[in-house]
């Protein structure tokens, strides 16, 4: 398989193949992404890292996966310190960038700007999240960690809880669980739910789906991925409150559930998993975020064709 | 004696069965005033035909290849274009919804880039024509009022 020269936009833009691919070279890097082996694979190269939003995971993983490989990284953390505050397009920016660097890592709060970055670079762009569009190696490395974690993807029972309405995260995890065939279960207040035409799109492709508005029925999931339920969604922050409160995962909500159980949160999460979780076996949490950096380690070394 | 409201021409294009009062938006569409700056093109409005009123726009001495007349589908999806050479229709054909329509549709989501000062046009994806069904290439939103986002 070739990745090289490749961007990574969409998660659909990956067929089945091409994402085990991508995870069973993740898998190679895990010794380097722990600091234990090191590793000169992308010396020399250089990775730009443009963040036009706030993020602390992404770009700190994808900082580190450059560094572990021993490649550079030059780039900007705000937008309010390049020549966008003097109304330069994006365009411009990334025609910029792309001369000084092999690499692009973007975050925009723009849906499709990634797509419109790979129309002006000559470079690999790897989206690390458009506005509320894509973030195609969140979805790969939520994938990386249900396989490492249950040893495979298929054959589990996921639950994706909260926000399932506007979290398009949440649909692409969806759509990629579903190339697997996996059954899954949409947790969610019925204002907040997944949208229609991604339920009738997974269901197509042959996923059970199984829609419920409470969180009975925990005892036979093997993986429960749960969303932040944003305040914003709701005019009245009592609402919100009430709603929030009856979606918190605690220690009386996990009485029941399987022994393997795990609990994955793309984080930062603020009061729906509550802290005296952390230390149950349940949380995968922290584990997940750690395995952004293999992940994406693998990722830049397939687009940059040093590992093929 | 009969007399004709529009004059037949004698070499060029005439796309006809334009639904009444778009024929303008159709020459927006086709850019051709500006793409043709020599040409005499003769416009119809409200004519009264056999299927009630429509819109003729009439190019003198240019045939409009099919793709560059497919632009217009989606305003005017019955439209019918005719080539004439020496006064006789050599050419008849309708038009076709193309595989992508670029800078012709707006993207309803006011958070998409393509609605930003960058230097790119408009793109949509065609995902079906019967009903038509449209994909933003940039944020993938699919509008539902095609003809309200006409630029």
């Amino acid at each position: 398989m070739n990745f090289k020269g490749r961007d990574v936009i969409s998660i659909k833009d990956f067929s089945k193949e091409e994402i085990l691919y991508i995870l069973n070279v993740a898998e190679k890097m895990l010794p380097i992404a722990e600091g234990k082996e090191k590793s000169n694979l992308l010396n020399g190269y250089i990775m730009a890292s443009l963040f036009f939003e706030p993020s602390t995971r992404t770009r700190l993983s994808f900082e580190a996966a450059m560094k572990r490989l021993g490649g550079s990284v030059i780039g900007f953390a705000q937008p309010g310190t390049t020549s966008l505050q003097k109304g330069e397009t994006l365009a411009d920016t990334i025609k910029t960038a792309e001369s000084y660097c092999d690499v692009i890592v973007m975050r925009h709060p723009k849906e499709g700007s990634a797509r419109l970055a790979a129309k002006f670079a000559s470079v690999p762009i790897i989206n690390g999240g458009d506005g509320a569009g894509h973030h195609p190696t969140q979805c790969l490395l939520d994938l990386f960690t249900i396989r490492k974690e249950k040893g495979q993807i298929e054959g589990n029972r996921v639950a994706l809880l909260g926000d399932l309405k506007y979290g398009r995260t949440v649909h692409s995890l969806a759509y990629a669980l579903a190339l697997f065939k996996v059954d899954m279960v949409f947790i969610s207040p019925p204002e907040l739910q997944m949208p229609k035409e991604v339920i009738e799109e997974c269901r197509e492709m042959g996923a059970n789906i199984t829609i419920k508005n409470s969180l009975e029925g925990l005892d036979e999931i093997d993986v429960l991925y749960v969303t932040r339920i944003q305040k914003e969604r709701f005019p009245d922050p009592e609402e919100y409150k009430k709603v929030a409160g009856s979606y918190r995962i605690d220690l009386k909500t996990l009485e029941n559930v399987k022994e393997d159980m795990i609990i994955m949160h793309p984080l930062p999460r603020v009061d729906e998993i509550s802290p005296e979780v952390d230390e149950t076996k349940h949380a995968a949490y922290f584990r997940q975020t750690f395995n952004g950096v293999p992940v994406r380690m693998a990722l830049l070394a397939l687009v940059l064709g040093e590992v093929k | 004696m009969k007399e004709l409201k529009v004059q037949p021409i004698k070499d060029g294009t005439v796309i006809d069965h334009i639904p009444p009062g778009n024929a303008f938006k159709v020459l927006k569409i086709l850019g051709i005033t500006e793409s043709l700056p020599d040409s005499v093109i003769s416009i119809a409005i409200n004519v009264v035909g056999k299927r009630g009123k429509k819109d003729i726009v009439k190019i003198e001495n240019r045939e409009l290849k099919a793709e560059e007349v497919d632009k217009i589908a989606l305003i005017a999806p019955n439209a019918t274009i005719n080539i004439i050479r020496n006064y006789e229709v050599v050419e008849k054909r309708r038009v076709e919804v193309p595989d992508e329509i670029v800078g012709i549709v707006k993207c309803p989501n006011p958070n998409c880039i393509s609605n930003t000062r960058e230097p790119i046009k408009t793109r949509f994806i065609v995902k079906s024509r019967e009903p038509l069904k449209i994909k933003c290439y940039y944020c993938e939103r699919e509008p539902e009022d095609i003809s309200s986002l006409i630029i």
